[in-house]
């Protein structure tokens, strides 16, 4: 499983290139103002050269990465490693209310929950996120204060991404102004699938300098590319313009995270590092729901990404059922007994 | 011609409207009452009591939401399909509990009227249980009973189908959600009725039928916390004992079994009232 085609191919595209070995410790993040590692700088030289890259880089064995995702799905976690696996999960998570009808006190009740997730057990940790939509982000901020839960903001135009470029910068700039400490944006699909590949790269790059600070989350949307070549060629296209995090999918439509896919992102993060020495997290979001799923997930991270990104800086899950069914199982573990949704907020 | 090749039936559980088979993987064996071999039954774990109790929580809603007169109606239903299967429970009863074949008839005779006396009294039980309370004031004081939620069932051990069948409808008639712990010793029949109820318009996961050691099932059933109720029926002494223990963690409505119970005389309202809860509204009359 280990294609090292990052390393192969950069030495066609730079005249050299010293890649670390995909076991060493995370060096420092370059500079914000150089979002570009300097090892891939000419591959986004021109829109040629961008594509050339981008398809140039080896296809997707999806049968292969299908039974891999199966494979690593049949692990089974119990006793002091699920303990661990639950906490740093609930730990990991971004927790999300994307609604037309999400009110400020939906907001703050939210934002309650990811503070202090199990009022009955004070040993749960605190989520690591609380991502809303960006006019909200100023309730989140007030509600959050004094604690070490982030806010996190969906912008530019979420979810279809279908708007000029100048209203999604001003959508951005709104929610930093407004105290995000993370921002979600979506690529541009239909540029992407229509080949106009320089055209998104620039419009994530234009994002993250409207970001200042905050870390850049791109929204890939794996449901709407299609296939898992395209899902490669976005993943290496968002960490190029400088992402913090690459992240599957909105929620919004039919495909979202699944273990293939994440498994894809994964191998590309991996393989990005080991080329530039940049590291950079993933965020799979939307239909994962209980805590198998979530323990999944983490299994996937450490035999893919390696130990390095278990940690909330380098993975989060976006969710909003899925604290439940962890809160759930936690309890279980604590009692010996099955817990119920009765012994859960309603959200 | 030669003899046709008999085809053994794979006994399966019921959960959530479907048959799978244990999350272990295990079976074990049945026998009758002579120490013959039947049929391999799946041994569930605590992990397919839980999966129950998932898929039952899930059918509460439409379950409880239906009409009384619904719910009547999908009972009988239950009746027409056991009577279509008289043949097979006969048989199964006969080798399960020991019985004669006409005394076996008897029994699964017994069991369809059980079924169709407890659809009868869906839409009546309001009336018994409820009603207009007289109040010093200005007030309508109403009470009505309400279904107590997801009631665990063990099913008593020596009666495998009349037995199950008067522990079973009532919980349903009232519009509670059951998970049955099969009789351990002879389990097939309610297998076997679990494949009637999948024909008979029962919505999935209303009625789960789980077989294998009623102490195994009984203990994480009883300390579940999304459950509401249960009822000891097949649960003998000690076990008894350590599961009202376990059950009052979170209040559970308890069911004590009566050794004594028999399950061919006429069964009263007792159960259909046990597991009820009644609300009381107040409002005002508007004179």
């Amino acid at each position: 499983m280990t294609c090292h085609y990052a390393r192969r191919y950069a030495r066609l595209v730079t005249m050299s290139l010293k890649a670390d070995p995909p076991t060493a410790p995370t060096p420092p993040a370059p500079p914000k103002d150089a979002p570009t590692p300097a090892p891939l700088a000419d591959v986004t030289a021109s829109d040629a050269s961008l594509r050339r890259f981008l398809h140039g880089l080896p296809g997707v064995d999806a049968v292969g990465l299908e039974a891999r995702a199966a494979a690593l799905g049949t692990r089974s976690i119990k006793t002091t490693a699920k303990a661990y696996a639950l906490d740093l999960a609930i730990s990991m998570i971004d927790l999300t209310t994307l609604e037309g009808a999400d009110t400020p006190g939906k907001v703050r009740a939210l934002c309650a929950k990811g503070r202090n997730p199990d009022p009955t057990d004070r040993s749960t940790p605190p989520v690591a996120a609380i991502c809303v939509y960006s006019d909200l982000v100023a309730v989140a901020r007030e509600a959050l204060a004094g604690s070490d839960v982030a806010v996190a903001s969906v912008a530019t135009a979420f979810p279809a991404g279908r708007a000029a470029r100048a209203v999604k910068l001003a959508d951005t700039a709104e929610a930093v102004a407004a105290g995000a400490d993370e921002v979600d944006m979506v690529i541009d699909r239909g540029a992407f699938l229509a080949g106009r590949y320089l055209s998104v790269f620039e419009e994530i790059v234009a994002v993250r300098a409207a970001c200042g600070d905050a870390h850049l989350k791109v929204i890939l949307e794996n449901g709407e590319l299609a296939t898992y070549d395209n899902i490669r060629r976005a993943s290496w296209l968002a960490m190029l313009a400088g992402a913090d995090f690459i992240k599957t999918s909105t929620g919004k439509v039919g495909v979202n995270a699944t273990p293939a896919n994440t498994l894809l992102m994964l191998q590309a993060v991996r393989d990005f590092r080991a080329a530039t020495g940049r590291q950079i997290g993933v965020k799979p979001a939307g239909g994962i729901r209980t805590a198998k799923d979530a323990v999944k997930f983490l299994v996937l991270v450490n035999e893919t990404a390696g130990p390095d990104w278990l940690s909330p800086t380098w993975f989060r899950f976006g969710a909003s059922s899925l604290l439940n069914d962890l809160l759930m199982q936690r309890q279980k573990l604590g009692t010996g007994r099955y817990s119920g949704p009765d012994y859960v907020t309603v959200d | 011609m030669s003899e046709p090749l008999p085809v053994l039936k794979t006994y399966k559980l019921f959960v959530g409207g479907a048959f799978p088979r244990s999350e272990s993987g295990r079976v074990y064996e049945v026998t009758d009452a002579k120490g013959q071999w039947l049929a391999n039954a799946p041994l569930a774990s605590r992990k397919d009591a839980r999966d129950a109790v998932v898929a039952a929580r899930k059918a509460f809603p439409r379950w409880s939401g239906a009409t009384a007169y619904n719910r009547g109606q999908v009972l009988y239903r239950v009746a027409e399909m056991v009577q279509g299967r008289r043949e097979q429970f006969r048989a199964e009863v006969a080798a399960g509990d020991g019985l004669s074949k006409s005394k076996a008839a008897a029994v699964v005779d017994a069991a369809i009227d059980r079924l169709v006396w407890y659809a009868g009294w869906s839409d009546k039980v309001a009336q018994v249980a409820g009603g207009a309370n007289p109040v010093a004031g200005p007030y309508f004081n109403l009470s009505t009973p309400e279904p107590t939620g997801v009631v665990a069932v063990l099913a008593p051990g020596g009666s495998s189908l009349l037995g199950l069948v008067s522990v079973l409808a009532p919980v349903l008639t009232t519009g509670n959600v059951a998970v049955v712990v099969a009789s351990e010793r002879a389990p097939l029949p309610a297998l076997s009725l679990a494949e009637a109820l999948a024909t008979s318009d029962v919505p999935g996961g209303v009625v789960n039928v789980l077989s294998g050691t009623t102490a195994e099932l009984a203990r994480p059933l009883a300390a579940h916390q999304d459950v509401n109720a249960i009822d000891l029926t097949g649960a003998e002494g000690e076990l008894a004992t350590e599961l009202e223990v376990l059950a009052a963690e979170n209040l559970k409505r308890v069911r004590r079994p009566d050794p004594a119970e028999d399950f061919a005389s006429a069964p009263g309202t007792d159960r259909l009232l046990g597991f009820l809860e009644t609300k009381t509204v107040w409002h005002p009359t508007g004179v």
